[in-house]
């Protein structure tokens, strides 16, 4: 169970979505997002969904990968799709159960809010799967500079989240094992109710709480030994640089919005 | 204050305590240590748990400062914050958890850490970090995800993010003791290469008394004073005081030793199986 979290994983790969400057992709992701949102009807839906597959086509990421993510969220996918179907009006009336109706247009509805969510996440799934931690991070950090003028700590929070995504596999695997230990000595993390069983998770929380503070600890010692003293004086040994892949990227997603925007405006 | 320029650490008249907790009494570590380490030598520092090992290799690069004598890196006094830097970057540390001391996500990464830190031009940076992960042997592996390789190997990376920094000396703290028989192999031929080719000086801390046969000498340390020093042969031979102190001699040495008690008559000088069975092989003839 803890194996299937794909969070922050990332794929290395020489393809052009590879190689584009994670400030690029951190931009157009959100662009990508809200345009997204602009997107209303089958043309438009349409238009984003060739986008997106080309995209997945061009950055070798296998598609089973993307899929095996969204596993997690079929619930949050099934609920909202519920939600559209019975609260939506107009639209010829399907099925009546009591006072909640099925109506065309929450169907309609229903579908193209999954199929928005789906797109959503495969979309930023495509920036996480393709960028290295370290390098969205050095992007996050580039993009934020301008903050440090009013005294936000850029650097510091950059080096938090990269250290944080550095540990979630290490800690993945700790709490494993740990799991392991207590049930080679009986604790039972399957059965009874789901209080029976949030109490189980209590014994392994603490010491997986004090070896995240003892590993904090090593970490920062060894980080010290390497002459960190942070941001100050640092320099990148892979310095952020527009190329011409980024051009292009930024070219074909003005003609994106353009034609999203195009095709909203006539209702499509 | 005199130095020896060609010990490139030397502790004079060390002394360290830790503060006892709530008001129990000071723990000490090192009332009168002195010790030296000469440039390029390959040295060996055995000792039971609790002996002080790790805490004298905190004071080899100012992670710990002494309550009383001085330690020199290089030349510079370690108790001095404005050469702080400079000590440690002339000292690279490797500790025992590869875990814990791999900050990056991705090997070139985590090799490239220290240089960036010491603010080193981005192509000098990617030079040393090839030049560090192929001195490894992990060259090969320079893009793959840290969490995914073997301990021996990780630890070899964290050995290359220690050399990217071009320092004088590594201090390794018991860097096999979570290693399989092949990554503590592996880890001591890259150690006993950078020592060989690059004249790095090495102090390697450990439990492990083969390793400790590998190297030019061997400090004994027992209750915070050397209890022994010189030659691994030197040292090994006195099977008796390494007894005492409750550790043990190589195997091949040990062997020798207990057949000597059944009356043999072994010189106790071999350190790895071959020396042995020669030795032994020249005894059944004799």
């Amino acid at each position: 169970m803890l194996k299937d979290i794909t969070l922050g994983q990332f794929f290395p790969g020489k393809s052009p979505i590879h190689r584009m400057d994670p400030r690029t992709k951190l931009i157009l992701t959100v662009v990508y997002i809200v345009t997204l949102f602009l997107a209303t009807n089958w043309f438009s839906y349409g238009l984003m969904m060739a986008f997106l597959v080309l995209c997945i086509k061009i950055s070798t990421i296998p598609p089973k990968s993307i899929v095996r993510g969204m596993k997690p969220l079929v619930f949050i996918l099934v609920f909202t799709a519920i939600l559209n179907l019975f609260y939506s009006d107009g639209g010829v009336e399907l099925v009546r159960i009591g006072s909640l109706a099925i109506t065309t247009e929450g169907l309609k509805r229903a579908f193209f809010m999954i199929w928005r969510i789906l797109m959503l996440i495969s979309g930023t799934f495509l920036l996480t799967y393709t960028t290295s931690p370290i390098s969205l991070t050095d992007g996050l950090e580039s993009l934020m500079n301008p903050l440090k003028k009013l005294h936000v700590p850029v650097h510091e929070l950059a080096m938090m989240m990269s250290i944080a995504l550095r540990f979630i596999p290490t800690l993945i695997e700790e709490t494993d094992k740990i799991m392991n230990a207590q049930k080679a000595r009986g604790a039972d993390f399957e059965t009874g109710s789901i209080i029976d069983r949030a109490k189980a998770l209590v014994p392994v929380l603490v010491p997986l709480f004090i070896s995240a503070f003892r590993r904090a600890d090593e970490l920062a010692t060894a980080m010290e030994c390497r002459c960190y003293q942070g941001g100050e004086g640092r320099t990148k040994m892979k310095l952020l640089r527009f190329s011409r892949v980024d051009i292009r990227a930024f070219e074909v997603c003005t003609c994106l919005v353009a034609g999203v925007v195009t095709l909203a405006a006539f209702g499509l | 204050m005199e130095e020896n320029m060609k010990d490139i650490i030397s502790a004079q008249k060390l002394a360290f305590r830790y503060q006892g907790l709530d008001g129990a009494p000071d723990v000490v570590v090192f009332e009168n240590l002195n010790l030296s380490i000469k440039e390029g030598s390959f040295t060996a520092v055995l000792g039971t748990n609790g002996c002080g090992k790790s805490t004298l290799a905190k004071h080899f690069n100012s992670i710990l400062l002494p309550s009383g004598g001085k330690v020199y890196v290089c030349g510079l006094d370690t108790s001095d914050p404005d050469r702080l830097m400079a000590v440690r970057r002339n000292v690279g540390m490797v500790f025992q958890n590869p875990d814990n001391q791999i900050v990056a996500n991705v090997v070139e990464e985590d090799v490239a850490f220290g240089p960036e830190n010491l603010g080193v031009a981005s192509p000098e940076i990617r030079r040393r970090v090839d030049v560090a992960l192929k001195q490894v042997g992990m060259y090969e592996y320079r893009e793959h995800a840290p969490h995914l390789l073997s301990g021996g190997q990780k630890q070899r990376i964290a050995i290359a993010g220690v050399i990217a920094m071009e320092p004088r000396c590594i201090v390794l703290d018991e860097p096999t003791a979570m290693l399989d028989p092949q990554g503590r192999k592996d880890v001591m031929d890259t150690v006993k290469r950078l020592n060989q080719e690059k004249g790095i000086t090495v102090i390697l801390i450990t439990h492990h008394m083969d390793e400790a046969a590998q190297a030019d000498r061997v400090v004994v340390l027992n209750k915070g004073t050397v209890a022994a020093d010189g030659t691994p042969r030197e040292v090994f031979s006195q099977v008796k005081l390494l007894h005492q102190i409750g550790l043990a001699a190589p195997d091949s040495v040990e062997l020798c030793w207990e057949l000597n008690q059944q009356g043999f008559d072994l010189p106790l000088t071999m350190l790895n199986p071959k020396e042995c069975a020669q030795a032994l092989c020249d005894w059944l003839k004799a």
